[in-house]
């Protein structure tokens, strides 16, 4: 019996999925690309590039960044949501972006 | 070594704008008196914050930036758990690349923003 493919309806939980369409593009990590070295959890509109509808981090198979820079965006996010900069758990607070 | 250290002091919305000058200005002094030298100090001003602290919706944001000696800021930080008009604080070592951003923020070079003003 073959095994029941559950992977794709996971796709519908985050807006900018890996959707076959653009499966082969290579991911890649845009702080390694464009050179940013410091992840500032004082700005939220960069952090929500990070965050889905809910508010919670991207996993990096999403947004596929590298590890060190994934620690260094949960860590700004968890700071900013410290801070009252960022929300803790939100219903689609960001709009589209 | 002397560390740079960034600290976010959330203040409670209830507090005149020179009353929150004056609670800045001390705890100023107070780093400078510990043996700190203020970087920078940003003031955000009334913000509207993504959720609420002790049911305020908004809060006056200040980001104070200092070399300091190491014992510093724990000393700091129990003057600012005691004072109530204080809602959340936040301090952080910066590291070199936090410091040369800082730098550049504040050159204009970068575009990053602050959350958005409330309409008081």
């Amino acid at each position: 019996m073959a095994k029941p493919n559950t992977h794709n309806n996971s796709n519908s939980i985050y807006p900018f999925s890996q959707t076959d369409a653009n499966a082969g593009k290579k991911k890649y990590c845009r702080f390694k690309k464009s050179g940013i070295e410091y992840i500032d959890y004082k700005d939220p509109e960069f952090l929500k590039k990070f965050l889905n509808e809910q508010g919670k981090i991207l996993p990096r198979r999403i947004t596929g960044t590298s590890l060190k820079f994934q620690r260094k965006v949960a860590q700004a996010v968890k700071r900013g949501r410290h801070i009252g900069v960022l929300p803790f758990v939100a219903d689609n607070f960001k709009g589209d972006n | 070594m002397e560390h740079q250290y960034e600290s976010v002091v959330v203040l409670t919305p209830v507090m005149t704008e020179d009353q929150v000058k004056e609670t800045i200005n001390k705890y100023r002094a107070f780093l400078e008196k510990g043996g700190a030298t203020i970087v920078h100090q940003q003031n955000w001003g009334l913000t509207k914050m993504a959720y609420q602290i002790q049911n305020k919706g908004t809060a006056y944001y200040t980001v104070l930036e200092y070399k300091a000696p190491t014992d510093l800021v724990s000393k700091f930080e129990v003057q600012l758990k005691r004072d109530e008009s204080v809602l959340r604080f936040l301090s952080i070592v910066l590291d070199k690349h936090a410091v040369s951003y800082n730098q550049r923020r504040r050159n204009g070079e970068l575009k990053s923003q602050q959350p958005k003003k409330a309409e008081a």
